[in-house]
């Protein structure tokens, strides 16, 4: 397409907009339906116990009470992945505070409350698992009867040529070990849903959710009915960040209770039930050990990680690969082992938030390259720039990079922060950090396997001048609608105002497998383009009759369609679109994308692998009180790498957004457990499940931010454009961590970076010890034999070698 | 005992309207709007006064609703997201919400709205810093605040008869 760009990459109101300040915009929780009833869940005050009964006769004789559904009503389990399909809508083991053992169906939420005060439950109280190392040590009492072994989820090992090798070759290794505590989403808007029967009897479930064909196919899976009776709308979701993704107990249920009583059923969760949910950023540690070159390039890494999985799978077997599995991305890392481990314990299950497992490693990374300049004596930015990696190529552990704009990104922040001028010169209290990051566009496998697209679109065109677009897309608040009319709208030379979008909902959009892993705005893009070109060229065949010209060349724009060569001569969109009808019937057209097949053969090389991949820097100043540990950030700089720019406002505001969600994890953010005294219950507890207690930023606390686009079309993506979602929250941390070290001389090895760990550091470094505050030892976990690749660089295939004898060694582990 | 408390019946004047309406009278500001007034336009997102998401202006002064028994409101002046416009045309805080990036999954978007209101309606020339102190009680996980504290400097900008 050779004509300029009209609407991507121009700023405009996004197509929600109007609705999304009006009040106009309906969440999940604003819906009601005559007849309705309320629910409510009673969830488990114990981490870890057996529900031995529950007595329901007082709760279901209270006035207003209608149902009251227990373990016993759900005999089929449920998961977001096909390997981890662990969790009952409602469980007669509870696996952490919080876990729902029952609910009751009222007619308003407070009966339903009341009759929650009457359910009698039994518990048989079992030994409490409270953390990884916890779990290490106490293989009873298992958790899951599932797993690798104990209290171990997942437990494996990579090696991508030999890493040993590589690190012996080394003038330096380095070894750190990094903590990253977990945190979670907090979207604004508290789950919701609301079940309802349709009038020809269908299951219809309204919810906050970020996956709705997922959804659908776990209600089908645990009401045990075709997936044709069900249809799952996502309302918008007020913020998501990962949080909705996982199908959850209160949508399993209501879905229950609806078909059970042939009424509408709702339940909206309050915000303690919300961080009973969770599914948020997993606590990791990280031990990384790294060769390099006097003159600062990688040899190879050996990266361990250990995960505090919670209670559930979740996510969990793919949030365990993605702790190691982009570590390669960013920078020439010619040999690359990564052994990784994921425990159960007796907390809300974590799983994917904004980043999704990557954060963890990227903080340990970006402060380790950071140590590492400044023991070579080179500059932290230069040390970067020397070793980013080349565009179109493979990684040591096989993921094929495509463009790569992250040199310009780091020059960018470099130039824009006047960095060479500043960096360890600021003065004490005073700091400049940086560090990098990359992400996918996208997830290259789905969630359960199948040769199917990955999102697909249909696309109506009206005699009235009409677009109408359809695809299973989600509109999370990240403004994937407007990508989707933006698009259309480009490829039609029409207006955005002109497409009507009908998005997320699985009784009528084609499938997309939802929001998330980035994956929208390429894949649902790319699935447009192919929609909107098919009737394109209807259009154009039907206009250059009209016009008496060639087809091949015209021109839409601007609601016109017109031949370069043919003078004056035009015909509105409108127009065209008549013409069109009238000579092929009624119009329309469907597109669809799959990503492109993995280069890698081995077992595992299905996580990782993405259409492209987006790339950050970042430079972080902060001003640091030696006094109190007191961190403020008056300015960071940031540069994205974003192929091309769909909407510029709203690729900024993900760009401070991500900033914002970073900075908030790096400084305060924590999902964090305490025990009861002794003489109660020494239950492991939330520390303090509320908004006020879970400290995040505020806009008196959010500092100035520079955003830069760096635009650089990718070919695998629709107009160029890559994600923009998550990666730009992926730098901060490390950035700010970096900028600490600046300031005081100290360093915080593990996230977040809060006052009181800054002035322990400055207190050994006032005697004299190493001034670091973080994590003291790494475990020993009993990671299995790694499965060895030989590196693309080394001639490889992509395939395991010495399967046999790595199968042979793991059995002899196990005896 | 009974199963459905007694009621209260009273006029809220919400948005220049006098309304009859009839309620339990533990329930909230915020339950009334959304739950008999059908207002589902302010939000929720802890119902503990914590996170900003269902402010509305009672009497022009910024409010928690979740905080306020309803009762409390009569014969005082109410309003909320859905009164703000003029017809379909938007306020100025709103159309620069909604050009800005102020607002990205919307949720707390009412909330905050209302609040930079209350600011504007006293001061036409608000700085960054009394935009920042003014809206730091409403939360928003999607922003990182700048927008909304730019969408708020054009609103102000507007409305000081500025780039007519």
């Amino acid at each position: 397409m050779s004509k300029r760009l009209e609407v991507v990459g121009k700023a405009r109101r996004r197509v929600d907009g109007r609705a999304k300040v009006t009040g106009h915009l309906r969440f999940a929780d604003d819906l009601s339906a005559p007849r309705m009833l309320h629910c409510k869940l009673l969830r488990s005050p114990h981490p870890h116990a057996l529900v031995e009964s529950i007595d329901v006769s007082k709760a279901a004789a209270h006035p207003g009470v209608h149902l009251v559904l227990t373990k016993s009503d759900f005999p089929l389990p449920f998961g977001i992945m096909p390997v981890s399909i662990d969790e009952f809508p409602l469980t007669d083991r509870a696996r952490h505070v919080g876990d729902p053992v029952a609910a009751v169906v009222a007619v308003d939420e407070q009966t339903a409350n009341e009759a929650l005060g009457l359910l009698e439950v039994k518990y048989e109280i079992l030994k409490t698992i409270s953390d990884p190392e916890d779990a290490l040590k106490n293989p009873e009492p298992r958790i899951h009867d599932y797993g690798e072994q104990g209290n171990i989820h997942r437990n494996q090992s990579y090696e991508f040529g030999n890493t040993e090798e590589a690190l012996a070759k080394a003038d330096h290794v380095f070894e750190d070990v990094f903590f990253y505590q977990g945190n979670t989403h907090l979207p604004m808007e508290q789950q919701a849903t609301l079940a309802e029967i349709e009038g020809d009897g269908r299951l219809r479930v309204t919810s906050s959710t970020q996956n709705p064909h997922y959804l659908h196919r776990q209600l089908a899976r645990v009401l045990q009915m075709p997936d044709s009776r069900i249809r799952v709308v996502a309302s918008p979701n007020g913020g998501g960040f990962g949080g909705k993704c996982d199908p959850a107990n209160h949508e399993m249920v209501v879905a229950k209770a609806a078909l059970l009583l042939g009424r509408p059923v709702k339940i909206g969760l309050t915000r303690e039930e919300v961080f009973y949910q969770h599914r948020g950023r997993h606590p990791v540690l990280m031990k990384m050990r790294t060769g390099v070159t006097k003159d600062g390039k990688l040899t190879g890494m050996h990266l361990q990680t250990l995960l505090d999985g919670g209670g559930y799978g979740s996510h969990g077997p793919a949030s365990t690969f993605y702790t190691g599995v982009l570590t390669p991305v960013t920078y020439e890392l010619p040999r690359f082992k990564f052994d990784a481990c994921r425990t159960f314990t007796n907390k809300p299950a974590c799983g994917p938030k904004r980043g999704h497992g990557t954060p963890q490693p990227r903080f340990g990374q970006e402060v380790q390259l950071d140590k590492i300049a400044e023991k070579l004596g080179m500059d932290p930015a230069e040390l970067r720039l020397g070793i980013v990696n080349k565009p179109d190529s493979l990684t040591a552990n096989w993921l094929r990079v495509g463009t790569i704009g992250l040199a310009e990104c780091i020059k960018e922040v470099v130039a824009r922060s006047d960095w060479k001028s500043r960096f360890r010169k600021l003065g004490h209290g005073r700091g400049l950090g940086l560090a990098c990051s990359t992400y996918m566009c996208g997830a290259g496998l789905p969630i359960y396997w199948n040769k199917l697209p990955h999102s697909g679109v249909q696309l109506l065109l009206d005699r009235g001048g009409q677009a109408t677009v359809y695809c299973g897309a989600t509109e999370i608040g990240q403004g994937s609608d407007d990508v989707l009319a933006a698009i259309v709208a480009e490829v039609l030379g029409i207006d955005t105002d002109a497409v009507r979008c009908v998005t997320g909902d699985t009784g009528i959009t084609p499938v997309d497998l939802g929001s998330y892993s980035s994956r929208v705005t390429i894949m649902m893009g790319n699935a447009a383009m192919q929609a909107a070109e098919k009737v394109r060229a209807q259009l154009a065949e039907a206009a250059a009759e009209q016009l008496e010209v060639i087809a091949a060349g015209l021109v839409f724009s601007r609601g016109r369609i017109f031949h370069p060569s043919a003078g004056d001569k035009s015909v509105s969109f409108r127009e065209a679109v008549e013409l069109a009808e009238a000579k092929f019937g009624t119009l329309g057209a469907v597109g669809s994308y799959t990503p492109p097949k993995p280069p890698g053969k081995y077992k595992g090389a299905g996580v990782g692998p993405s259409p492209a991949y987006s790339f950050t820097a970042c430079v972080v100043e902060t001003e640091v009180d030696p006094k109190t540990g007191w961190i403020h950030v008056p300015k960071i700089w940031i540069a994205h790498d974003i192929g091309r720019t769909v909407n510029p406002v709203l690729a900024r505001g993900q760009v401070i957004g991500g900033v914002y969600m970073g900075l908030g994890e790096a400084l305060m953010e924590e999902q964090a457990f305490r025990r009861l005294p002794e003489k109660l219950s020494h239950a492991l507890v939330h520390r303090m499940p509320s908004m006020l207690e879970y400290k995040s930023l505020t806009a008196l606390d959010m500092p100035e931010v520079d955003v830069a686009l760096i635009e650089d079309p990718d070919p695998n993506c629709p107009f160029g454009a890559k994600e923009v979602g998550q990666g730009p929250l992926l730098p901060v941390m490390p950035a700010l961590a970096n900028a600490v070290y600046d300031a005081v001389g100290v360093r915080v090895d593990e996230i977040p970076v809060t006052p009181d760990k800054v002035l322990k550091a400055l207190e050994l470094k006032s005697k004299g010890l190493a001034p670091r505050v973080g994590p003291d030892h790494f475990p020993a976990v009993p990671y299995p034999p790694p499965v060895f690749v030989v590196t693309p660089q080394e001639g490889g295939d992509g395939k395991e070698s010495n399967v046999q004898e790595r199968k042979k060694r793991a059995a002899a582990a196990v005896v | 005992m009974a199963a459905a408390p007694d009621r209260v019946h009273l006029k809220l004047t919400v948005n220049g309207e006098a309304q009859p309406v009839s309620f339990a009278p533990y329930k909230t500001l915020l339950e009334v709007l959304r739950e008999d007034l059908g207002l589902t336009g302010t939000k929720h997102g802890c119902e503990l006064g914590e996170c900003g998401a269902c402010t509305v202006l009672v009497d022009g002064a910024p409010v928690l609703s979740c905080l306020t028994l309803a009762l409390e409101c009569e014969g005082r002046r109410i309003e909320t997201i859905e009164g703000l416009a003029r017809g379909t045309e938007l306020h100025p805080l709103q159309a620069a919400f909604a050009d800005l990036g102020g607002s990205q999954c919307g949720y707390c978007t009412p909330g905050v709205i209302m609040t930079a209101k209350a600011l504007l309606d006293g001061n036409l020339n608000v700085s960054r810093e009394e935009i920042k102190a003014a809206t730091a009680g409403n939360l928003c996980r999607c922003t990182g605040y700048l927008q909304i504290a730019e969408a708020i400097e054009r609103a102000a900008s507007e409305l000081r008869g500025e780039g007519k």
